[in-house]
């Protein structure tokens, strides 16, 4: 924004001291996460900058937390199971959210706004009150430590994300389309996979993707729930900083880093598609 | 509109009126009932489409939690154990030891107990429960019930001899107390509390009182992250809102890249940061502003915890802020300005109660997160920096305390649950978004 010739020295002064105060908080932000991204090619088992790295002395750069992640078998399997619970997950969640947004959607749902409050309670109650009472009912059931438990207990943990996004898709959405089909003869089945399906398709997706990085995130339940086969990367993390911290973290949390980037890129590209498909003007 | 146009579906068109005047559908059903059926079809369709998942959350979240709960006021052990001793109990006005009668009676639960098969003994779980309330219970129980088949009347002298605490009226005070399937005293305990030796309930001695400032810490505690979120998070949303959308989306990464990082990732990027040899303190010494040996303690305490807090939640207040700051024309400042006000006035009579539905909405948003907080606690908070959910944990790994656990699990979750019925007066669930 550029500045209004009428502005006097004090209104000057505030304008640069505000963008100051603005970009130190953005700063905030971003430099720690930023800032593990140079010190995970450490040499040396320190977290902060050797003199070396200072000097931009090659010799003061290496792979060797990247190689010691990559050759551990106890991190190679967590990230094997992160993926195997993540998208378990995220299909049940999905699945299930997004056939139970359908009805919600529908004027005629009854107990509407009781039934919307229990399927986002997983969202709100917090998180250790879950993890403890799905530890005492997994524990009884005989599913504790096993990958069914914490599939289901993270498929639990992103519904309301997937109910959220796909609501809010089908807030938009034109019924006269589906009508429309209906009276041109198609059942109803194919009017949801024809005409349904593809246009609340990108919301579906990003309810899919926030269920998929709730789990993949997800710490306190699998604390309680799952057994030493089922440790995720953030249980591997988790052990990683409190019994001996070591720059593979940071070599871990690097590459955490440019997934979530990715991610997020999905996501915003996603938004934009969903509005312009509905023909909102894309923001 | 929905509603006509499902009638106009549902319904053979060209209906006419029967004998008593009443509209008819071409099959001569009543209009009123073949749209009543048509309605409740309708309904079970819409509901067959939740049923699924309701029943999923129904069992695997809401039931567990509410079992959770159950577990604060269930108190099946000493019933369970010891059925004729409390019958020989009633009466017992719990001033002196109890007669002969209620010792034989305790003899002949415990030996009845040892006829059971060793996994349904119940005589292991009323030491363990007992110990709750009394230590050193635990270790009368096992010891008396291990040495119990050799006891001769009178028994009495025999119990006595075999524990002290037998011999003291304030082990049957608690059996009698607890002689009952429903139990208050974890949520005494929870609240410090404890019942003296009238039965009265009154407060725990100073240096036993932990939860009651546990809880207060972590209301203080979340009080100063939501502040703080507010602080650094409402200069960026407004700066966010005055620029245009192109340079405010690009900016905007800031803000969604660390809402997207895992919450591990930001944890231990801020252990690398403030620990005494780490990125800040090494800054500190190398420009001289500390010496090598003055490294501050950064971390590991409550500042641990409420720097890393407020930068992991600061996202949830700058989104709801930023949207709400979206939507308020700028015209409204000008006018205030060209109508006489000073910025500060403008901004304080104008601007800032537009603000406040984002504010409210944020505020309870980063206060329901972060009273319930777990995993950055117990990484960054060391002794000091702990909250509630960390003693939770304790009860149910280490301390296996399971009814204290779920009572204080319980008041925390109807404590959120209060808040998160105030955010959903504030602004509705409906405004939920990410991203």
């Amino acid at each position: 924004m550029s500045m209004p010739a009428y502005y006097t020295t004090k209104d000057k002064i505030w304008h640069y001291a505000f963008r100051v105060i603005c970009y130190s908080i953005f700063f905030f932000l971003l430099a720690p996460i930023l800032i593990m991204i140079p010190l995970s090619f450490n040499a040396q088992p320190f977290f902060t900058f050797t003199r070396e790295m200072l000097t931009l002395n090659p010799e003061g750069f290496s792979l060797r937390w990247y190689e010691d992640f990559l050759s551990s078998a106890s991190w190679r399997r967590s990230i094997q199971n992160s993926f195997i619970i993540g998208i378990a997950a995220t299909l049940v969640s999905t699945t299930l959210g997004t056939l139970a947004a359908l009805g919600l959607s529908r004027s005629e749902m009854p107990y509407k706004g009781l039934i919307m409050g229990l399927l986002i309670s997983p969202m709100i109650v917090p998180l250790i009150i879950s993890a403890a009472g799905m530890f005492f009912f997994f524990s009884s059931i005989n599913i504790a430590g096993t990958y069914l438990g914490v599939i289901l207990a993270h498929a639990a943990l992103g519904v309301p994300f997937v109910v959220i996004t796909v609501t809010a898709t089908l807030v938009g959405f034109d019924h006269s389309l589906t009508r429309a089909a209906a009276n041109l003869g198609a059942s109803p089945t194919r009017t949801f996979f024809k005409i349904t399906m593809p246009l609340i398709l990108p919301g579906v997706i990003s309810g899919a993707l926030f269920a998929f990085i709730t789990s993949f995130d997800e710490i306190v339940v699998v604390l309680f729930v799952a057994g030493v086969e089922q440790r995720t990367i953030p249980r591997e993390m988790w052990s990683g900083i409190r019994e001996d911290i070591s720059p593979t973290i940071l070599a871990v949390a690097t590459i955490l880093v440019l997934i979530s980037i990715a991610l997020l890129t999905v996501v915003e590209l996603l938004r934009r598609r969903g509005e312009r498909l509905r023909g909102l003007t894309p923001q | 509109m929905a509603m006509a146009d499902a009638t106009e579906q549902d319904v053979a068109v060209g209906e006419t009126t029967d004998k008593r005047g009443r509209l008819v559908t071409s099959d001569g059903t009543p209009l009123r009932r073949a749209l009543e059926r048509s309605m409740r079809r309708r309904k079970l369709t819409a509901f067959a489409l939740v049923a699924p998942l309701l029943a999923f959350i129904l069992i695997f979240f809401a039931f567990p939690i509410a079992q959770m709960m159950w577990r604060s006021v269930d108190n099946p052990q000493v019933v369970n154990a010891l059925p004729q001793t409390l019958e020989a109990l009633q009466g017992w006005d719990g001033r002196e030891l109890p007669g002969e009668a209620v010792y034989a009676a305790l003899h002949a639960d415990m030996m009845a107990d040892q006829e059971r098969p060793r996994r349904e003994q119940k005589i292991g779980p009323l030491g363990i429960r007992l110990n709750y309330e009394l230590s050193a219970a635990r270790s009368a129980i096992s010891r008396t019930s291990r040495n119990v088949a050799g006891f001769e009347a009178p028994y009495k002298d025999a119990f006595m001899e075999a524990h002290r605490l037998w011999g003291q009226p304030e082990l049957w005070r608690i059996i009698q107390r607890e002689g009952r399937p429903l139990t208050m005293s974890y949520y005494i305990a929870a609240l410090d509390r404890e019942y003296d030796e009238f039965g009265n309930i009154v407060k725990r001695p100073e240096n036993r009182q932990i939860y009651v400032n546990l809880f207060g810490r972590t209301l203080a505690l979340s009080v100063a992250i939501t502040a703080m979120t507010f602080l650094l998070g409402f200069p960026i949303a407004y700066y966010l809102s005055i620029l245009p959308m192109r340079y405010a989306n690009l900016l905007m990464i800031a803000v969604l890249l660390p809402f997207w990082t895992s919450l591990l990732v930001r944890t231990s990027a801020w252990i690398v940061l403030l620990q005494q040899q780490g990125v800040i303190n090494s800054l500190l010494v190398n420009i001289g502003v500390i010496s090598d040996d003055g490294r501050l303690s950064l971390i590991y305490n409550q500042t641990g915890t409420i720097i890393a807090m407020t930068h992991i939640l600061l996202p949830f207040m700058v989104l709801p802020l930023y949207s709400v700051m979206r939507t308020i024309p700028p015209s409204y400042m000008r006018a205030a300005k060209s109508l006489g006000a000073t910025p500060t006035t403008a901004f304080r009579r104008v601007y800032f109660p537009q603000t406040l539905p984002g504010i409210g909405a944020g505020g309870v948003l980063v206060f329901i997160i972060s009273i319930g907080y777990y995993i950055t606690p117990a990484l960054v908070g060391g002794q000091s920096g702990r909250m509630i959910s960390n003693e939770i944990a304790r009860h149910i790994q280490q301390s296996l305390n399971w009814g204290l656990a779920a009572a204080l699990g319980s008041m925390l979750l109807v404590g959120v649950l209060i808040l998160y019925w105030l955010y959903n007066r504030l602004v509705g669930t409906d405004s939920l978004k990410f991203g």
